[in-house]
């Protein structure tokens, strides 16, 4: 059977020129960054190199990123980095800074969150009123991970600067996918990941502007400019690297693909099946998230039928959560639970082709026939 | 997760889907845990269950719970439906995952509340 993975929000796959470029490293140039010798200084080298791409795909000074485990490490840098006092962010972060903030709020920090629209939008006056002496860091994610909700960031950024307040933004999603600088949209913090955007996992980065006070969460000795101790993982690092200079590379045409994709799955299931609604924002979207909520059925018996077809997407269903809660952003937007139960989210990737779509086109709508002849939610 | 190859059997091939028009007893119930809710309709003679339909909207394990408790029920006499337990469905589809068993409830309680529904009248 041949298979569609349509989950590129969750993880990619490795593109084959990242794993050519990390190949060497693992086996040659396999020296510690931190060591005098040769093998060391080849290392270095490589780090440096990468820290200088990751840098210039985000508009930043190569001394402001330090290499990370991943995009829940760096949320958890920048967040609890800050220190002390009140955080404002948003109702539909991702669980690495809703967690984050639960446990800081367990240490007596205080954490407003702002609301957002029904098409999962942050109004930035909102973030303005909830400014108060003591806030210390404004958190707001570029894009959203379920809805693909892309926020005002820059006006949100601008906010923060004129209230002397540090700015974080998680953009694990967002990265390669649309245009970020730092600079521009006034950003302080910025969470990015490897493995969203065809890189290797277990890597990622927090932009942190010079002069950010920030505080480590590992200590040891004094790895990435005594920001996180740990001996760099100079493959992973250097995979991470080439997939976001071919992010750059590509920007143009993966966006096109993508858009052109999107659109064709959303208006083909939309012609095809009554009683569909896109979750989320209808322009202000990434452009590889198409999420759907097909009443009367529920998202998990979706999943599972596609799955059988060899389609691989998620659902916020509650029934697909080990907590049995539906999810948390669907809910943000005002969506009743029984709604959300029939969310689909279907993320595109680079790879993904027009007869993919087309055969999700084909078999979906006889799915959710089969599940709405059997609901007894239908037809009421 | 993993469900049981019965799981998959009973969610991708669900017995009994369907109404009885003219039911003798017709029970729904919501489940409060995550929303899902099932209808079962039995049709009865001499206090036996001679034939039983239903309609889930729910996940995968709350399809094959009810697909499986209607496969169960069919034949039984009304006190043997009615002792039937939830995890005897479970147990009947080789088990479910943790996270799913309130799903077992589902499909035992609307078959329990079809009886009830059919012996009041």
């Amino acid at each position: 059977m041949k298979r569609i993975y349509l989950d590129h929000a969750a993880t990619t796959a490795v593109d084959r020129e990242v794993v050519q470029t990390m190949m060497p490293y693992f086996t040659e140039t396999y020296g510690n960054a931190s060591s005098l010798h040769s093998f060391g200084r080849d290392a270095k080298n490589a780090l440096d190199a990468g820290r200088r791409t990751v840098a210039d795909a985000l508009g930043a000074q190569a001394n402001e990123i330090i290499f990370t485990s991943g995009g829940t490490e760096s949320d958890n840098l920048a967040l609890k980095g800050v220190g002390k006092g009140h955080i404002i962010t948003s109702s539909i972060e991702h669980p690495a800074i809703l967690n984050t903030c639960k446990y800081l709020t367990d240490l007596g920090c205080e954490v407003t969150y702002v609301p957002v629209d029904s098409e999962g939008m942050v109004d930035p006056g909102d973030v303005e009123s909830a400014i108060t002496d003591d806030t210390v860091l404004i958190s707001v994610m570029h894009a959203n991970n379920e809805i693909g909700t892309i926020q005002p960031i820059s006006e949100i950024g601008s906010i923060a600067k004129d209230h002397g307040i540090l700015f974080h933004t998680d953009a694990v999603q967002s990265f390669g996918k649309t245009e970020i600088d730092v600079q521009k949209m006034n950003i302080d913090l910025l969470s990015v990941s490897s493995h969203k955007i065809y890189g290797p996992k277990g890597v990622g980065a927090l932009y942190i502007r010079k002069g950010a006070k920030i505080k480590p969460l590992m200590h040891g000795g004094g790895h990435e400019l005594g920001m996180r101790a740990s001996t760099e993982n100079i493959p992973g690092i250097v995979g991470f690297a080439k997939a976001a200079s071919l992010a750059t590379e590509r920007f143009e045409s993966d966006t096109r693909h993508l858009t052109g994709l999107k659109d064709m799955l959303i208006a083909g299931v939309m012609d095809s099946i009554d009683d569909v609604i896109l979750n989320g924002h209808p322009t202000e979207r990434l452009p590889n998230n198409a999420n759907l909520r097909f009443a009367f059925v529920e998202g998990e018996s979706l999943l599972m039928h596609l799955d059988m077809k060899g389609i691989a997407v998620s659902t916020g269903s509650a029934c697909s959560s080990a907590s049995l809660d539906p999810s948390h952003v669907l809910l943000a937007l005002g969506i009743a639970p029984e709604d959300i139960h029939g969310s689909i989210r279907f993320t595109l990737g680079r790879g993904n082709t027009e007869s993919e779509i087309k055969y999700v086109l084909e078999v979906l709508p006889e799915i959710v026939g089969k599940l709405r002849a059997m609901s007894p939610l239908a037809g009421r | 997760m993993d469900y049981s190859e019965k799981v998959m059997d009973h969610f991708a091939n669900p017995r009994n889907i369907g109404e009885i028009p003219d039911a003798d007893g017709v029970g729904t119930v919501g489940n409060p845990a995550c929303g899902d809710t099932t209808t079962v309709y039995i049709k009865v003679s001499d206090g036996r269950i001679t034939d039983i339909k239903f309609k889930t909207f729910g996940c995968a394990a709350a399809i094959a719970t009810a697909s499986m408790a209607t496969e169960l029920a069919l034949g039984k006499t009304l006190d043997e439906a009615l002792a039937m337990s939830r995890n005897d469905v479970a147990d009947a589809l080789d088990g479910l995952p943790d996270v799913k068993m309130h799903c077992s409830n589902l499909a035992a309680d609307a078959l329990h509340a079809a009886i009830e529904d059919c012996l009041a009248k």
